[in-house]
């Protein structure tokens, strides 16, 4: 079976520190994948990897769509539609929310003169369709101050779906947001899901992967304990077998 | 009363709430705008109140377009730096430097056209070397050029040894008619120029990527480089920018007079700063607009013309000054709260 994301015994070694040990990952097409695990279980360096950020040590393998990837880079895996959402930090406060949607990547001709009726009205658009902006208080000349937690988590992934990415990895996108902002974001998720796209989905409060995940993986010390198809699981057994690696490192 | 107020919730006609919507938007997106120009309307009511003669006849105005371009040239491109972040104190020094070079090739060559030339390239390289240190060193704008104020002062008066130059033999030449000559007899070229430059400076600003990278680097730059802004080089040309135009508007203060002083510049940095704050552009970064500054220097120039036409002594200059300021930029500071 080919998956959209492959990692094939992946370790990472920082000094005298394993971090992941024989790792092997996968993110199939058109798959939310809830990524789950305390503090040190080396979520983040899993993503980093994929992201490029860190080298794997020898001998792992890294596939995409099939096709090997000898090293991957910050800019390879841009170009190959994988995308990071920070929380927050990847917003510019005080401007309005078009410029936002297209940061960096502005619509404009030759010269770099801007299409900014266009931005707008993509960005109107975008609205409508995925973030579900019913409101006329907030148009594409809204600054982004103005919104709240859930509403910003979801112009940064409106974002990054508009710009073909592939594979969207959320980190902790629920952290520090309220209850019904955390509704919002999840709704997002649920977004990605609908438009085709594949996403990881980090976070260590199981109460918000399972409802979005359709396959959970459990990291903890560095190692995958264990996979979870969430139509084959209960939150109440997952609840149980999360605790139980908590406390032995071991499933069962 | 209870039904005005349900009047008021409820419209009942579909297009007045549209329009009601529209226009509270309106006011909402320009309300640093529209406030700026009340205050300048407010202050010019004043003045023909204080004194009808003068500032219902030309030649006040005219006095007035031929001395504010001298720093709303500058007051232009210095938004652009403060939108990003960053400041720039050391100009009045790159005027002077600039009009040294000036001099200089003016001396050996005889051509204003070249010594011209050769001033803006000074001015440029001058830019270039602030953006220099404070982007690739990172020194804090506020530092680095205070350093390269006193450097360049320096410069100046090492080269000139105080001595200032004529510049006569510029009349009647093309560039003196160009840059400070009078438009129909009535309207000096500076004036025209200052309106030229702010809708250069404008349109790069809100219709290029180059203006939309000023404000997503001043904003949050660590956004800006995540989203693959090349911030560096943003600061860069806008500290370039700046002192290009720092040099052109010594050659313009220069031909004005026809007289090189080797302290050109003094007495600039204030009012062209409090021109860029006046207009409603954020010390922090990220917002700002060349409209604002464009009026708020107008205010800044009518302030002491209009002071002395008045009938005041020119001690209230400052004074006025001072409130004028401090009360604008307080009553922008709580609308751009309140409209939140």
């Amino acid at each position: 079976m080919e998956y959209l994301l492959q990692m094939i015994n992946i370790s990472k070694t920082f000094g005298e520190v394993q971090s992941l040990c024989n790792v092997n990952f996968e993110v199939g097409y058109n798959e939310v994948v809830g990524l789950l695990g305390d503090n040190g279980a080396g979520k983040s360096t899993l993503v980093k990897i994929i992201t490029g950020y860190h080298r794997p040590d020898p001998g792992g393998q890294i596939f995409w769509k099939g096709q090997p990837v000898d090293v991957m880079t910050v800019a390879k895996a841009r170009e190959l539609g994988i995308e990071v959402v920070y929380q927050e930090r990847a917003l510019a406060d005080q401007q309005s929310l078009w410029r936002n949607i297209f940061m960096g990547r502005e619509l404009c001709n030759r010269f770099g003169v801007l299409d900014v009726e266009g931005m707008r009205r993509e960005t109107a658009r975008l609205m409508q369709r995925h973030m579900g902006f019913t409101s006329k208080a907030v148009t594409p000349d809204s600054t982004v101050k103005t919104m709240s937690g859930g509403e910003r988590q979801g112009v940064a992934i409106v974002r990054a779906l508009y710009f073909q990415a592939e594979l969207i990895i959320l980190d902790e996108p629920t952290m520090g947001l309220s209850l019904s902002e955390t509704r919002k974001a999840l709704d997002f998720v649920n977004g990605i899901k609908e438009a085709g796209k594949s996403a990881i989905f980090i976070d260590h409060n199981i109460f918000h992967v399972y409802p979005v995940a359709d396959r959970i993986v459990v990291l903890d010390r560095g190692q995958v304990k264990g996979q979870f198809l969430k139509d084959q699981i209960t939150l109440d057994d997952l609840i149980a077998k999360l605790q139980h690696v908590a406390q032995t490192g071991r499933l069962d | 009363m209870n039904t005005v107020s349900e009047i008021e919730k409820r419209p009942s006609d579909p297009l007045l709430a549209m329009v009601k919507a529209r226009l509270s938007q309106f006011l909402r997106r320009y309300a640093m705008q529209i406030g700026i120009v009340l205050v300048g309307v407010i202050i010019w009511l004043l003045f023909l109140i204080g004194s009808p003669r003068t500032f219902l006849s030309f030649p006040i105005y005219a006095a007035y377009m031929s001395t504010t371009p001298f720093f709303a040239l500058m007051a232009l491109p210095l938004t652009l730096v403060i939108i990003t972040g960053e400041i720039d104190l050391s100009f009045p020094s790159i005027m002077a430097f600039g009009m040294t070079v000036y001099a200089l090739v003016l001396v050996a060559t005889g051509s204003h056209i070249l010594a011209f030339i050769a001033c803006l390239t000074a001015g440029l390289a001058a830019g270039l070397i602030n953006g220099a240190i404070i982007v690739h060193i990172g020194i804090p704008s506020l530092v680095a050029t205070i350093g390269t104020q006193f450097f360049w002062r320096g410069v100046v008066l090492v080269i000139t040894g105080g001595n200032g130059t004529g510049l006569t033999s510029a009349i009647g030449g093309v560039l003196h008619t160009g840059l400070v000559g009078r438009v129909f007899g009535l309207i000096p070229a500076q004036m025209i120029w200052t309106i030229i430059v702010a809708i250069v400076v404008w349109f790069f600003l809100n219709r290029h990527r180059f203006g939309a990278h000023i404000y997503l680097s001043g904003d949050n730059v660590e956004s800006a480089r995540l989203m693959g802004v090349n911030v560096p080089r943003v600061k860069m040309l806008v500290f370039a920018i700046m002192g290009v135009a720092a040099a052109f508007a010594g050659v313009v203060v220069s031909l004005e007079v026809l007289y090189f002083w080797p302290t050109l510049g003094e007495g600039y940095l204030l009012s062209t700063l409090s021109s860029v704050f006046l207009g409603g552009t954020s010390v922090f970064g990220g917002t700002g607009t060349v409209f604002g500054t464009l009026v708020a220097s107008f205010i800044i120039g009518a302030i002491n013309a209009g002071i002395v036409a008045a009938g005041l002594t020119g001690f209230w200059t400052q004074l006025i000054y001072g409130l004028i300021i401090v009360m604008s930029v307080s009553l922008q500071t709580v609308l751009s709260r309140r409209l939140r």
